[in-house]
């Protein structure tokens, strides 16, 4: 066994590894950008080695660097958490050349599965299977028919040079068949002067379920499947085991397909293997195909953990050390039912951009696993991904685990950065996903009601009220005295973008009437805790102009600034601000270039995501503040417009 | 020494005293709220329909959230012009902003255009005053047409009259006393000083104008067609003519700028933290039960002060002599105050001990609290000739010529010259408060229509002729009624001979807040005048 291990990573990953390792008695090294430097894992690590800098690419990508701290500290393994250099085999041969155990697959595994192509062959040569399809350079109507038939309909005719949807057919029925072929090919033709087309099956209901597989280098086990299929755009959101409707027979035909893919390549540690399943007619053992196999410990490792009662990370250590695999097969079993949440600083309303900001107050309820890398007092920072935990619930049943997750959402408490909590609240408590009905299209078909920010309770509205006003705090004993006639002030708070008036009328220390326009709450102070109309207030924090109740979801208000407003008035849709913090990726205009309103003029890229900014109106740009390349924050200034002709 | 209180809160007496002071809390409440209400419905509506904030939201959003306001003069000429000037047009009080005590003067443009009546100057003159006196920061919310035309002989001309208020500006701003308006209306002819006067204005766009003349005026003079806002709105008095200094979007903005403007005033100069002590052993809300229904009932006084005073703890001084005035030491919220109160009519000894302890507070620098309950000093040939007058003006001089603030509460009758040893208006005590139960007269009402009856009396017997008990009664009546209808809190307050009635259950937060107020300014050295010794 090592004594030293260093993690290769940061955040809620760096955390968690560091976690087990300090229970199995060993010494970590944790590796640090400069914007990290006092960061959770940091904290925890008992030797931190900075790397400099702030993106990946100057720090956490830094292969070299990290084996020379590794060295430097006296590390033998190195693990490498999920993301950054966990499947890049150019570092597990340099680690492995250094001396020091890459904790993970051999760099050979990895490039085996990061073709993909590649991989989907040699898993069909395994006897796994995978999506059934054509990709030939025989376009002859005919073999394409004979294909069709051999993948099974319904299929779906691409255009080889596709995209958008253009010179795509679905065909249900094989009679169908040449038909579609025509049009399809005759599109392609059109809009990419190329009429190759490619043939997929076509998965009705897709459902992204995964195994979770365990090598030692020559024999495996799987601990089990997760059901991924709550995406947004491709990415999880929440994560469960075991899959929903799962039987038997289907867990034992893709567990032993797994197996088979992790032996195939002499896979050693943990790692993933993907499947497709089409559940439009339940889940069975002939309706899941292989799409990839990631050679690394998931981010959704929790919910196996849960039902299995394994540390993956533990286990992870101990087979890089040397030891055989911890458990047979017949070892392992599930207990209960497990999900995993994925909270992130994003703005949900506005199209799940990343978002930043100091984490004020940030608080998990008891009975949950909640793995963060964040504590209160630290920073989100555009650097890396916006995640601020994982919250993860077990109990004995897929509904009680359900319930406790929706629960333990509404329970947690963040402040600071908005979240998407609501959104994964909301999706805990939809009814279909309740009902087990999960597919990967869920969210997209109920994207509106899911992302709807919920109106705020007239008692929250109230409470930011009184917080707002700072009534909340000791009292002084002439609060709210007047000789005579009570005195009313208004105060307005914006909640999701609109504001709201409210009315505050202190009746003493102890007592506050607040219209909250919708209703009148009365706010009384009972052996020091607030009580709104007989109920105890929800627990809430302030930081600054911003207050966020904690009932519900949480609701984050802001104190709308009376001052503020000049400013707004005066400039108007003059300055194009930064929408989210990213990278200036292209300028499109200079000063003095006339625009109309809707034109291009700058694209920000951020998250891996590019979006365009455009003018709000005509005008002329004054000011170009930012170049190609910057690195801005949120609401930073960019170009500024002036009227034609100013 | 722990106060101990003698009454029965469960006895018929507490209980009947309790009623008759709710009956007449009731009578200053139904004023108060009229008053509260300016202009009435239609007008306020009007006002509201132009974007502006009602006056008593301006003071409210102008003030720290849930802070005190001290407001006087909220009955202010109740009964005059008719009921046309509900609390004289202005409100004004001590009040809070940005953690620092400041005084509000605010019209109420829904009270005939926000025009000066005579008690509207005497109303914003009194709130000046206790600026000045207490250093406090004046904030003035502007909007009003100026002088009430048909009562400017009454509003113009006197030392006392509108010219006063600029005077005072100008004096307070050379004390270093900061002046900051917010025209939030019209500030017309006159009107245009207050803001031009100031240290710093603010002036909302499209609402508030300042002019000496308004466009009708200038029309009529000069022929010139010119609208209001070109004449005198925020965007010329800001961009172009430098009268205001800050351009604020509305109501809402122009009283966050106000509170910006006191945030840069400096080092403050009342007390950092808020004072606060522990509350009396005996509850102040029996105050209405302790205190008899009827004047001429006496009572202890000390059972006042058990319910106003922090943990009903009052060290009292000379408690064997002069037993008739109460004089002592006590802290109200924290702080340090001494209260000296009428326990029955003043003796001689009585006037020492509180010219005595006047100087003991002076040479400390202790403010002094009076609780006035007094129909007088004794008369008689006994107290003539022992000199009460001599020892009478001992108490008047110390009161007057002390440095120390001075707080009085009309707790029951002030009669006479116990007014002028107890710190009545002429006095300058820095806030003076009545009680609903309170009289004021020279001399009781009966006292007074004797006094006449007994002069005619003599003169009717020397010339002969006769006088029947009915025709004296007859005679009396209507002094008897004058006194009464006079001497009524309501009347007095109307006039503002006192900053206002207060419910005596608030007395300890009102003398607490008046304290605090007062604490603004540094209290001097005294010096006494000539005591005849």
């Amino acid at each position: 066994m090592f004594d030293t291990i260093l993690i290769a990573n940061r955040g809620e990953i760096a955390v968690r590894v560091i976690r087990t390792a300090r229970a199995m008695g060993l010494r970590t090294v944790a590796v640090h950008s400069d914007v990290d430097a006092a960061a959770q894992h940091v904290a925890m690590a008992d030797v931190a080695v900075s790397l400099g800098g702030a993106s990946p690419a100057e720090s956490y990508l830094r292969g070299d660097a990290i084996i020379e701290a590794a060295q430097a500290t006296g590390a033998q393994a190195i693990h490498p958490g999920y993301g950054f250099l966990s499947e890049n085999p150019d570092f597990v041969e340099a680690v492995e050349a250094a001396g020091l155990v890459f904790i993970g697959p051999s760099a050979g595994a990895i490039r085996k599965m990061g073709l993909k192509d590649a991989a989907k062959q040699l898993m069909d040569q395994a006897g796994v299977p995978v999506v059934p399809g054509y990709l030939g350079a025989d376009q002859d109507p005919g073999h394409l028919e004979v294909e069709a038939d051999r993948v099974g309909y319904p299929v779906l005719i691409k255009a080889v040079a596709g995209g958008g949807g253009k010179g795509m057919r679905l065909v249900e029925r094989p009679e169908e068949f040449v038909d579609a072929l025509e049009r399809a090919k005759a599109e392609a033709r059109t809009a990419f002067g190329n009429d190759a087309v490619l043939i997929e099956k076509y998965i009705q209901r897709p459902r992204h379920i995964e195994l979770q597989v365990f090598g030692d280098g020559t024999r495996a086990v799987h601990l089990f499947e997760r059901d991924c299929s709550l995406q947004r755009r491709h990415q999880k959101v929440i994560e469960e085991a075991p899959a929903p409707g799962m039987t038997p027979e289907m867990r034992a035909a893709m567990g032993a397909a797994a197996v088979r893919a992790a032996e195939a390549i002499g896979y050693r540690g943990a790692g993933t293997v993907e499947f497709i399943v089409d559940a439009a007619d339940g889940l069975r053992p002939d309706g899941f195909w292989f799409m990839e196999m990631n050679t690394r410990l998931q981010v959704e490792h929790p919910v196996t953990e849960a039902i299995t009662g394994v540390d993956l990370v533990e286990w992870q250590i101990r087979v890089a050390a040397g030891a055989p695999l911890p458990a047979t097969q017949e070892e392992l079993s599930i207990t209960g039912h497990a999900f995993e949440a994925r909270l992130y600083a994003e703005d949900v309303p506005a199209g799940f951009l990343p978002a930043t900001g100091r984490l004020t107050h940030l608080a998990f309820p008891e009975g949950l696993r909640a793995d963060s890398g964040v504590r209160a007092g630290d920073e989100i920072s555009p650097h890396y991904d916006p995640m601020i935990a994982k919250v993860i619930a077990h109990a004995p049943t897929r509904d009680v685990a359900l319930r406790k997750l929706a629960r333990g959402l509404r329970d947690t408490q963040v402040a600071g950065t908005v979240t998407n909590l609501a959104f994964l609240g909301a999706l805990a408590e939809h009814d279909g996903f309740a009902a087990g009905e999960v597919d990967t299209g869920l969210i997209a078909r109920d994207l509106d009601d899911l992302a709807a920010l919920p109106a705020p309770e007239p008692s929250a509205l109230a409470l930011a009220a009184l917080v707002a006003a700072g009534l909340d705090g000791p009292a002084h004993w002439a609060q709210g005295f007047t000789l005579w006639q009570p005195l009313e002030r208004s105060l307005r708070l914006s909640v999701g973008g609109a504001v709201q008036s409210v009315i505050l009328r202190v009746d003493g220390p102890d007592r506050v009437r607040i219209e909250t326009g919708t209703k009148t709450v009365m706010a009384e102070r009972r052996d020091g805790a607030w009580y709104l109309d007989g109920v105890r207030a929800a627990a809430h924090a302030r930081a600054g102009a911003v207050i966020t109740v904690f009932s519900g979801f949480g609701t984050r208000f802001e104190i709308v600034d009376p001052l503020a407003q000049q400013g707004a008035a005066e400039e108007g849709a003059a300055l194009t601000l930064a929408p989210m913090p990213g990278r200036v990726v292209s300028l499109h205009v200079r000063a003095g270039q006339s625009v109309a309103e809707g034109d291009r003029l700058a694209v920000l890229e951020a998250m891996k995501m590019e979006h365009g900014l455009r003018a709000a109106r005509d005008g002329v740009v004054a000011e170009v503040f930012v170049a190609e390349g910057d690195q801005v924050d949120a609401g930073a200034p960019l170009i500024r417009l002036e009227e034609d002709g100013a | 020494m722990k106060l101990t209180s003698q009454v029965i809160a469960s006895s018929e007496a507490f209980r009947a005293n309790r009623e008759a002071h709710l009956s007449a809390l009731s009578e200053i409440a139904a004023a108060a709220e009229a008053a509260a209400a300016g202009g009435g419905a239609r007008a306020r509506a009007r006002h509201e329909g132009r974007g502006k904030m009602l006056p008593r939201a301006r003071v409210a959003n102008l003030l720290d959230p849930g802070t005190p306001f001290l407001e006087i003069g909220a009955t202010a000429a109740h009964g005059l012009y008719d009921g046309a000037a509900p609390a004289a047009g202005v409100i004004a009080g001590v009040g809070q902003v940005e953690g620092r005590q400041v005084m509000v003067v605010c019209n109420d443009a829904t009270v005939k255009g926000g025009t000066y009546y005579p008690m509207s100057v005497k109303k914003h003159l009194r709130a000046q005053e206790i600026a000045e006196e207490n250093r406090l920061p004046c904030l003035y919310l502007v909007d009003s047409g100026g002088a009430n035309l048909p009562n400017q002989d009454e509003v113009f001309p006197d030392r006392d009259h509108f010219g006063r208020i600029f005077y005072n500006q100008a004096r307070m701003s050379a004390k270093g006393i900061a002046q900051i308006a917010v025209v939030m209306g019209s500030c017309t002819a006159g009107g245009a000083y207050v803001p031009a006067m100031s240290d710093v204005t603010i002036i909302v766009r499209e609402q508030g104008t300042i002019f000496l003349a308004g466009p009708p005026l200038v029309r009529a003079a000069t022929g010139e067609v010119v609208t209001a806002e070109e004449l005198g709105g925020g965007d010329v008095h800001t961009r172009l003519s430098g009268v205001a200094d800050y351009l604020a979007e509305d109501d809402t903005h122009a009283l966050a700028l106000a509170r910006r403007a006191v945030r840069s005033l400096g080092p403050k100069t009342g007390p950092v933290v808020l004072p606060g002590g522990p509350p009396p052993a005996y509850d102040p809300d029996e105050i209405l039960g302790v205190v008899p229904a009827d004047l001429r009932t006496p009572y202890d006084i000390r059972e006042v002060i058990a319910r106003l005073v922090d943990g009903s703890e009052f060290d009292e001084f000379k408690p064997r002599f002069g037993e008739t005035l109460v004089c002592g030491f006590a802290r109200i919220h924290g702080m340090e105050a001494g209260i000296i109160a009428n326990n029955g009519v003043l003796f001689s000894e009585a006037a020492q001990k509180g010219a005595h302890f006047v100087e003991l507070c002076s040479q400390r620098k202790i403010p002094l609290v009076f609780l006035q309950n007094i129909t007088g000093f004794m008369v008689g040939r006994r107290y003539e000739n022992e000199g009460i007058a001599r020892h009478g003006a001992k108490m008047v001089t110390a009161v007057a010529t002390t440095a120390v603030p001075k707080i009085t509460v009309l707790v029951g009758g002030s009669f006479g010259a116990g007014n002028y040893g107890m710190a009545g208006r002429a006095y300058q005590p820095r806030f003076l408060w009545t009680w609903p139960n309170s009289r004021i007269s020279v001399m009781g009402g009966a006292q007074a229509a004797g006094v006449l009856a007994t002069v005619r009396r003599d003169a009717m017997e020397r010339a002969g002729e006769h006088w029947s008990e009915a025709e004296e009664e007859a005679f009396k009546r209507p002094t008897l009624e004058m006194f009464e209808r006079q001497s009524h809190p309501l009347y007095a307050s109307a006039r503002l001979w006192d900053d206002g009635i207060v419910d005596p259950r608030k007395t300890r937060d009102v003398l607490g807040l008046s304290l605090l107020a007062a604490l603004n300014a540094p209290i001097e050295e005294t010096r006494f005048g000539v005591f005849r010794m």
